[in-house]
């Protein structure tokens, strides 16, 4: 792997389309439609959220949208892989149901609702752990997963096992010191971890200029002495070929940097107002390389599905969504009664 | 059984634990080639290896951080911290992560974990070397918090701290390493976590207390039972899960009581035994509860006049409870 590219050269064209016949090694038409599918699922549900959120039945929501591409690719070369494990953070909704999660389990998780698969209604929409999925992210202090992440590994190597993490964070966690400790303490002991980065220059309101004096993240990588590469977020399959290039070298020599240059469509949480903050026109701007547009164009100019095959998985998309919903609303919420258990383990 | 020192009773509980389990490693500053700079860890990484006996980066976050990590994996991290006074910068790993991961995830993750730490002061070692720690833990839900005093106990209590399957804080009070020797079975044992001792038994005043003082508290008692008061003197060993059976029965026998600790005395151990008694013991009490405890300063200072002055001593607390005999 070279210690440092930028591949940020858009794989697809002016109007959104992938350059032909440019699937990469181990990727099949197949897995773009499995993961169109995925997509259109994740983002069907990310919208509703918002809606419930503003009907009063989900108390808060931080939104995966413009970030999908950078998580599903990911997520993609990590079970094409099979032995990966993943330590997400607070915007990475998309993987998160991508992952294994039913469109029920995540509306309960965010209905706060007994049930939910990560914390049992008792942390944040789908924070805790889902270890069905491999799947950890215990806070939202931000960073702390790093160094998780890199124990986790050093766990399973001591167990005498291949597995590589795969630690995602936003731009605003570049900032803290744990994250300087993770990447430098998995340098040291080569570890097969693989720190990702979505980059949407936004911390909340905090412009990554406010964040960081340099242009590519990516670049501080080469200070622990492991590559790092930037890579076009907005793009599936670019997310998916350089994780798996990244999961090949983790495992023989060990970290990697991946910078995923991704846009944040949405406010920082339901909580949040970005027209306070954010230059009028740049979302619009932003959303003519929404992943899920550009993947269906890819799909339908690759004659890999036809626009009434693409329309079926949307119809299909909203009414798992729209039953999800009805589901989790007629769920009970945790009984009062569990309140105390699980404050210590047996 | 031979006499040991509290610093060699931790070293062979840390041995015995990595021999019986391989999942058990120790990870921290200065812990491998040095032994740590205590010497709690002389000559394990020659025994383990450096796998096992991690020298880490000078980053107590990461220490804590990673142990945490590997900890959800189903090993059983010691890391050590080599001063209490240290750990605030892995305060969050502690504090907001480790003791918050069995109730957040519903008991999906274990952190079968121990922390170790030197605390505690007497030695001359100012704000930054003496720093009495635990009420923060013993404040935290989800920690596990122990303070033993002897080396019988450190040994028993240790051993059992890394079977557990929390994380445990386990305070070590540094003056206590060299100079607390005590008798050590040869033979396998292991002590319970959440059960005090009545390291004197008494019929007038329950003097409860942990750590360094205790032994202080002992002398307290020889000096008062020259006078003919007949103190109880209960050593609490585990701060949390908190032992508050033999408490309340020792203060139900005697009807006085009496904390001691060298942590600020403001919204300490002492208080919540107190509160306690007040509410549990009520009707049994015939006196005010009296704390002797550290006075609400940042730490002992440095200088010796300044240290003495912070510090309870065994003059100190046979005065307090010569007042409490009296009332």
């Amino acid at each position: 792997m070279p210690r440092k590219r930028t591949t940020t050269t858009q794989a697809a064209d002016a109007n959104g389309a992938r350059a032909k016949s440019r699937l990469p090694k181990g990727l099949k038409n197949a897995d773009l439609v499995d993961y169109y599918t995925r997509l259109i699922q994740v983002r069907s549900i990310d919208e509703r959220i918002w809606a419930l959120n503003r009907q009063g039945k989900v108390p808060i929501a931080a939104s995966a949208q413009g970030h999908e591409a950078a998580q599903l690719g990911s997520l993609l070369a990590a079970e094409k892989d099979g032995d990966c494990f993943l330590f997400p953070y607070y915007r990475d909704l998309a993987l998160k149901v991508a992952a294994g999660l039913t469109p029920a389990q995540t509306m309960m998780s965010f209905m706060g609702k007994a049930g939910d698969p990560y914390s049992n209604g008792r942390q944040f929409p789908l924070q805790g752990a889902d270890l069905p999925n491999k799947i950890i992210q215990i806070s939202n202090v931000v960073a702390a997963g790093l160094t998780q992440a890199v124990g986790y590994a050093l766990g399973c190597r001591m167990a005498g096992e291949k597995t590589v993490v795969l630690v995602y964070f936003g731009d605003g966690a570049t900032s803290q010191g744990e994250t300087h400790e993770a990447m430098n303490f998995a340098s040291i002991h080569k570890l097969p971890v693989i720190f990702i980065c979505e980059n949407n220059r936004y911390a909340i309101s905090t412009p990554k200029t406010s964040q960081m004096a340099i242009e590519e993240f990516s670049d501080r990588a080469s200070s622990y002495g492991f590559p790092g590469i930037t890579v076009d977020g907005m793009d599936l399959v670019s997310c998916y070929e350089a994780t798996r290039e990244a999961i090949t070298h983790a495992r023989s020599q060990g970290p990697v940097l991946l910078e995923m240059l991704v846009e944040r469509f949405m406010s920082h949480t339901t909580d949040d107002d970005d027209r306070r903050y954010r230059p009028e026109g740049e979302v619009e701007r932003a959303r003519e390389r929404d992943p899920v547009v550009t993947l269906a164009r890819t799909l339908i100019d690759e004659k890999i599905l036809t626009q009434k095959q693409v329309d079926a998985i949307a119809a299909a998309a909203l009414k798992a969504t729209d039953e999800a919903t009805d589901i989790a609303d007629a769920s009970s919420p945790p009984d009062e009664s569990g309140l105390h258990d699980m404050v210590y383990s047996p | 059984m031979a006499v040991k020192s509290v610093i060699e009773a931790v070293r062979e509980a840390i041995r015995e634990e990595m021999a019986r389990d391989p999942k058990v490693f120790v990870m921290g500053e200065d812990v491998g080639i040095r032994g740590g700079v205590f010497l709690a860890t002389q000559g394990l990484a020659e025994e383990f290896g450096n796998d096992r006996i991690i020298d880490a980066p000078l980053a107590e976050a990461s220490i804590m951080g990673i142990a945490l990590g590997a900890a959800f994996r189903g090993m059983r991290p010691i890391p050590e911290v080599q001063f209490s006074d240290f750990v605030w910068p892995s305060i969050n790993q502690l504090i907001g992560e480790a003791a918050r991961s069995c109730y957040g995830t519903h008991g999906a993750l274990q952190v079968p974990m121990v922390i170790r730490m030197p605390y505690g002061g007497g030695i001359r070692g100012g704000l930054f070397h003496s720093q009495n720690v635990e009420t923060h833990f013993f404040h935290t839900p989800g920690l596990k918090v122990v303070a033993p005093s002897t080396p019988y106990d450190a040994k028993g209590l240790l051993k059992s701290a890394i079977r557990d399957n929390n994380p445990v804080v386990f305070l070590e009070h540094k003056k206590t390493y060299r100079l607390v020797r005590g008798e050590v079975p040869d033979d396998e044992y292991t002590l319970p976590l959440g059960k005090a001792d009545i390291k004197r038994t008494g019929s007038t005043i329950t003097v409860v207390s942990y750590g360094l003082t205790l032994h202080y508290c002992l002398e307290a008692a020889e000096e008062l039972a020259s006078e003919g008061v007949d103190v109880e003197v209960v050593d609490l060993r585990t701060l949390t899960p908190l032992d508050t059976e033999t408490i309340l029965e020792s203060v139900k026998k005697t009807g006085k009581l009496a904390v001691v600790h060298e942590d600020n005395i403001t919204g300490g151990v002492g208080a919540e035994i107190a509160a306690l008694a007040a509410g549990q013991a009520f009707e049994y009490l015939d006196g005010p509860v009296v704390r002797i405890c550290g006075p609400d300063v940042p730490t002992m200072p440095f200088a010796q006049t300044l240290e003495d002055a912070y510090m309870p001593s065994p003059d100190k607390i046979a005065d307090g409870l010569r007042k409490l005999a009296a009332y």
